[in-house]
């Protein structure tokens, strides 16, 4: 295709347009250049640059606060991306493919999560466990506290609506036709759904379980408040740890969380690849 | 050819004795079906009903209740205490800062994105993809830590200080400040709004452009006249998904701000954390809601997004 | 024997809107019937109610003499090609159409024979391991039609197939596809708008207006005895001269004039005199015409060169009448500004409702 921008080649406005452009990205990495490079700082001081090393690095894998919280972070995300693609594939299927009772209000409330603002979720969330407790130990004597079960059941909270959106916009580019051929062709409900629509939404549901992993791995606000003692996440231990200061150490945990995210996003990219199906060989009709 | 295409002249036909049978069968078959979706939505909603709507309702009733002289909530005399408290000054001075914080934050962002989005859609295919993964990166990173570098960066003896001083300038001192949250709120959302704003763009038929200039519009009336119109339900997303999140800021002022820069978001979680006053921050977090709640309705009934992407 | 689809007093509801209307049909067994009309006339919904895709809100539908109005797709002996072809995009050609067998737990050794046939009558059997992606339209049309046939339902359901071809590609197909439907003697189903496409394949064809199946009957039947202005003026070319009926043989037209045809109704009656351009005369005004015709004159407003044929509009005083004269060594061309006398034969024009 063809792009026409109404704008002559290399004239003023299209420079103005590509220096900002550069300017923006240079916006958008330079801090994460500069993180990277001090992260191999020898000096205790962030500031100073002494030489490069891997000190810091050795220490991360050494301090067992972080390494517990990373267990915890890994636990938490883990469960609430499982259950939360599951449930929100399915709420994804009921919206797009059957006409219910309350539908509507159904719809609103998954947006509902995604609309309201974080604080708000992590303070209903608290009072709800802290009222759900007391009640708990008053009518069976069970008292359970804030810990991995709370930060997971709050971060399924969540990420159910993402996935619901990401797995509707996959559904929404599928053909209906297709599943109607597959009813033609003799396919149970079941047979369509396990045999046509699950294989061509499975990039949507790869793409929505890869969101959930990514918010539930990266969430501070929610899981610091539902968070017990002894069990917070690798997030909101390195929250607590960069409003006390700089440290070369957070640095260093800073850049692996990074990196994380980076193989996040290649992964994403090669699912989008992969469901954009084989390029077309030959066009031509031979018949 | 669905129901929609059908020309409707309303019911003509009277069901007549087996007719009418049918006519249950076919509403079996079809409350079957219902069923069927209904039990499929079930799990979730039963999940979100749990974890969300009781939840709230829980806010919503606490936010009626008192505080006692230790810091527990008594969930009696209810009252409106809390709800007139959101007229005190401070907390009229706070939402001000909020509200005025997250628009600059929404206009920087729209000023800079917008440039960005309309470069990359015009540029080559190929190119096109590889800026479009210089976008996604950043919007998929960790925010705490792409948050946590712009410390790095601003800090007294970090880099941005020391080029100062190099240069023979003053030691900056941008930590803490109004900025500094400004900085950090722009360096996180803009890429939620550069998003929207490029895909409004790349869809755009950019024959329309080539029509408006060959109707004599000369290239930025074409870009006003053709484009921009056009690109405004992008802008609108891109608004609403960098002002929303920003009003309920937290993470950003709690590290790039200071104490005189306390924002909604951390002012809430004070009431809970610190002033262990929860019948208020209650009434707060409803606030907050109430407020995003009906710019999202506005949204949605001004605009009637077509797209369900982002 | 039973009709291969039989449908009485079907109606279709979607909320308030009726989209198909007291529908009876009998689909013979064995022919290449096709669903005329146009779009939104509920010609799409009656195929899916057959399908199995839609349930009837009221009336009975049967395949060879089996209640099916209730059954779902699945349990359906037909098979349908689907506008937009609906290939499964994840499976190749060859799995493609095999699907049909394989759901219905077919041995592996008889899918890969029938699939490796179905695919040598369509003529591709050298694509088979390819995707859908990688063909071209008029191939996926095919693969379409061998994952439907494969199956050797009872009847075949087409939805307008050929909608998405361009127009050489559309010529081929239709061919095809009669051939096609003589070889395997399946009865057919074909839905489209496309009356020139509807004549050209149909054994019989019904018409399709707003809900309601205006008539049925073989192309030849529809095209010189329609029943109703609408399918007159839907299908071909056609002249609708308004008329009062005077007797059994007799009409007056609108501006006066007395004309020879059979009517049908009481006298007084308003209706429509109905005129192909092919069956009508041009003559001179000093032209010997035989006594037999009936004649209007008027002046010759326009002439189209169409190689084959000219067209000519006559402004007459019962309105503007077209006139398709073949282009004959020695015609006589009339000019415009001319006076001229449009002349037909009784038999030639249908009396319909005004």
């Amino acid at each position: 295709m063809s792009v026409v921008t109404g704008l002559r080649p290399k004239s003023p406005a299209e420079r103005l347009l590509a220096t900002n452009s550069w300017l923006v990205f240079a916006f958008f990495y330079a801090p994460i250049v500069v993180l990277v490079v001090f992260s191999f700082n020898a000096n205790e001081n962030v500031g100073i640059w002494t030489e490069p090393s891997l000190r810091w690095y050795r220490e991360v894998f050494r301090d067992e606060a972080v390494m517990g919280a990373l267990r915890n972070s890994l636990i938490v995300a883990a469960i609430s991306t499982t259950v939360a693609t599951i449930l929100g594939t399915m709420a994804a299927l009921a919206l797009e493919r059957f006409r219910f009772r309350g539908q509507r209000v159904y719809d609103g409330l998954l947006y509902l999560p995604i609309i309201i603002p974080e604080v708000t979720m992590a303070v209903m969330l608290l009072l709800f466990f802290a009222q759900g407790f007391q009640w708990l130990d008053g009518a069976i004597g069970w008292s359970p506290t804030f810990g991995i079960g709370t930060i997971s059941l709050s971060h399924i909270a969540f990420n159910i609506s993402f996935v619901t959106v990401v797995v509707r916009a996959r559904l929404g580019q599928l053909d209906p036709r297709l599943e109607e051929a597959a009813a033609d062709l003799y396919a149970t409900r079941w047979q369509a759904f396990r045999g046509i629509t699950l294989p061509l939404i499975l990039p949507g549901v790869a793409g929505g379980a890869l969101l959930a992993l990514t918010l539930s791995l990266d969430d501070v606000v929610i899981t610091n408040f539902v968070a017990g003692p002894g069990s917070t996440t690798l997030p909101v231990y390195v929250f607590g740890l960069v409003r006390r200061g700089v440290t070369p150490l957070i640095n260093a945990v800073s850049v692996i969380m990074l990196a994380a995210s980076m193989v996040l996003v290649a992964v994403s990219f090669g699912f989008q690849r992969g469901s954009r199906g084989r390029v077309p060989e030959s066009m031509a009709e031979d018949g | 050819m669905g129901p929609g295409g059908v020309d409707g002249r309303g019911a003509v036909s009277e069901p007549g004795g087996a007719a009418a049978a049918r006519s249950e069968l076919e509403d079996a078959a079809r409350r079957a079906e219902a069923r069927r979706g209904f039990l499929i939505a079930l799990p979730a909603w039963f999940y979100l009903t749990l974890f969300f709507v009781i939840p709230l309702g829980i806010v919503a009733v606490y936010s009626f209740a008192t505080r006692s002289s230790t810091g527990r909530t008594v969930l009696s005399d209810w009252n409106f205490d809390s709800y007139r408290r959101l007229w005190d000054s401070l907390v009229v001075e706070i939402a001000l800062r909020t509200l005025l914080l997250a628009l600059a934050t929404t206009l920087i962002c729209l000023m800079f994105a917008y440039p960005l989005a309309y470069y990359m859609a015009t540029r080559r295919p190929a190119l096109r993809n590889v800026l479009l993964i210089l976008v996604m990166i950043p919007f998929w990173s960790n925010f705490l830590v792409r948050t946590y570098a712009w410390k790095v960066l601003l800090g007294s003896d970090g880099p941005v200080s020391q080029l100062s001083q190099a240069l023979g300038g003053e030691p900056i001192r941008l930590l803490f400040t109004n900025t500094a949250v400004i900085i950090g709120l722009v360096y996180g959302f803009l890429p939620f709004m550069v998003l929207p704003l490029y895909t409004a763009l790349e869809r755009m038929d950019w024959s329309l452009v080539e029509a408006a200039r060959d109707l004599y519009a000369d290239g930025w009336t074409a870009f006003r006249k053709v484009t921009w119109p056009l690109s405004i339900p992008g802008v609108v997303a891109g608004s609403i998904l960098v002002f929303i999140p920003t009003l309920g800021a937290y993470v950003t002022p709690a590290i790039l701000g200071g104490a005189k820069t306390t924002l909604a978001g951390d002012y809430i979680v004070s009431q809970f954390l610190a002033a262990r006053n929860q019948p208020f921050g209650s009434a707060l977090s409803m606030g907050m809601m109430l407020i995003m709640l009906a710019a999202t309705i506005v949204y949605f009934r001004w605009f009637r997004p077509s797209g369900r992407d982002l | 024997m039973a009709a291969a689809v039989a449908l009485q007093g079907v109606s279709k509801a979607f909320g308030d809107v009726y989209a198909v209307r007291e529908l009876d049909l009998a689909i013979r067994d064995g022919e290449f019937f096709s669903l005329l009309g146009p779009s939104g006339c509920g010609k799409t919904t009656t195929l899916r109610m057959i399908a199995g895709f839609e349930f009837p809100t009221e009336g009975s539908l049967q395949i060879h003499g089996v209640e099916m109005a209730l059954q779902p797709p699945n349990e359906r002996p037909v098979n349908t090609v689907f506008q937009s072809y609906a290939l499964f995009p994840h499976m190749t050609v060859e799995e493609n159409v095999g699907f049909g067998l394989r759901m219905k737990k077919v041995g592996g050794t008889e899918i890969a024979e029938r699939v490796k046939r179905a695919l040598d009558m369509v003529r591709l059997s050298h694509r088979a391991t390819a995707a859908p992606k990688q063909l071209s339209g008029g191939q996926q049309q095919r693969v379409a039609l061998a994952r439907a046939l494969v199956n050797e339902p009872e009847v075949l359901l087409l939805d307008e197939p050929l909608g998405a071809l361009d127009l050489k590609l559309r010529q081929a197909m239709q061919t095809e596809l009669k051939d096609l439907q003589a070889r395997v003697g399946i009865t057919f189903v074909y839905v489209t708008h496309d009356q020139g496409e509807a004549l050209t394949m149909s054994d019989r064809i019904g018409v399709m207006h707003e809900g309601r199946l205006l008539q049925v009957g073989t192309p030849q039947e529809i095209y010189e005895r329609p029943t109703s202005r609408f399918v007159a003026g839907f299908i071909g070319e056609i002249n609708l001269l308004p008329a009062t009926v005077i007797d059994h043989d007799s009409v007056r037209l609108a501006g006066g004039r007395l004309v020879a045809a059979a009517t049908g109704v009481a006298p007084g009656s308003e209706v429509t005199v109905a005129l192909r351009p092919e069956r009508l005369e041009l003559y001179g005004v000093n032209e010997v015409i035989p006594t037999n015709l009936n004649t209007v004159r008027g002046r010759v407003t326009r002439r189209v060169y169409f190689g084959d044929v000219f067209f000519y509009d006559i402004d007459t005083t019962d309105g503007v009448i077209e006139v398709k004269e073949e282009n004959r060594p020695g015609v006589d061309l009339h000019e415009i500004g001319e006076e001229a006398v449009v002349a037909w034969d009784p038999a030639a024009s249908t009396v319909v409702e005004r």
